[in-house]
């Protein structure tokens, strides 16, 4: 069901969402994405260049961040733009457990034409991985 | 060592078509753990009012990035990729990547600057279809940090 312009405010909140990602997600999404780099599966590489543990893809966190307005809106091609920064490495340890990603988001203005601007925040073990990260999303 | 700000502005000729298959966007659907019924039934995208399966917002980034290639392996620009990390990745859509699309991307350095000894770089991937028509822009900023740094 259409998300209405009419109905959402600022201060809005989308749900929330977690996403568990462990060393066989990076391995399907660098195959899925052709993003071979070591630091994504390759510990003893990612050691060597000074990171603490492989780390997840830039553009995974970014795609999950992306599902809460996605999933919010229904139909993806509601989202007009996309930016984030990435400002901190998600670590994925090989304990079988992983990391999880969480997303909240909220409206942070109303635009013209029916659009949105979503201001979303992703964290790993409270710590924020991506900053200045935004939406916009034409609604019904 | 800087980069050369006179690259500030080259554009690089458009790279050859890439086409979406409606498989690749499933698997990449799938990657990503994205069960959106847009990205792998037709008839569900149909509904929706697109032509066929579409992809994933971040999906593009896959066909921009590869293009940027060309920027990223300039022996003239001299970017040392083993010490470049992502900083920043911006999308504007004019309409999703849908299955059957063949992809240009014109490549574009749009900003070079230094910032505390490390370079920062900023490619713009203009995403075009077979008729010319735009799909999507990709904005990506790389940051290849100081030789000299250690350890962070």
């Amino acid at each position: 069901m259409a998300i209405s312009y009419d109905e959402v405010e600022v201060g809005t909140e989308l749900p929330a969402q977690s996403f568990p990602v462990t060393r066989a997600t990076l391995v399907q999404y660098a195959g899925a994405s052709g993003d071979f780099n070591p630091i994504h599966w390759n510990e003893k590489f990612a050691l060597e260049v000074g990171l603490p543990d492989v780390i997840a893809h830039g553009m995974f966190t970014m795609a999950e961040a992306a599902r809460v307005v996605t999933d919010w809106v229904g139909d993806p091609a509601a989202v007009i733009e996309y930016g984030v920064r990435f400002t901190r490495p998600v670590p994925v340890p090989n304990d079988g457990v992983g990391a999880v990603i969480e997303v909240t988001a909220k409206v942070a203005k109303k635009l013209d034409d029916r659009t949105v601007q979503v201001d979303l925040v992703a964290t790993t073990g409270g710590q924020k991985v991506l900053g200045m990260s935004k939406a916009v999303v034409r609604l019904a | 060592m800087a980069l050369d700000p006179s690259f500030i502005g080259r554009s690089y000729p458009p790279t050859e078509p890439y086409e979406v298959g409606r498989e690749k966007i499933r698997e990449f659907a799938v990657a990503i753990g994205d069960a959106n019924p847009a990205y792998t039934d037709a008839e569900a995208a149909k509904a929706l009012g697109h032509p066929d399966v579409i992809a994933p917002p971040t999906f593009p980034f896959a066909i921009t990035y590869r293009a940027a290639g060309q920027v990223v392996e300039d022996p003239e620009l001299g970017l040392d990729y083993s010490r470049v990390v992502h900083r920043d990745q911006q999308f504007r859509y004019t309409r999703p990547v849908v299955a059957g699309d063949r992809l240009a991307v014109e490549v574009t350095i749009d900003a070079i600057k230094t910032l505390a000894g490390n370079d920062v770089l900023t490619v713009r991937g203009e995403v075009t279809d077979a008729t010319g028509e735009h799909v999507v822009t990709s904005v990506m900023t790389l940051v290849a940090r100081a030789a000299d740094e250690t350890g962070e």
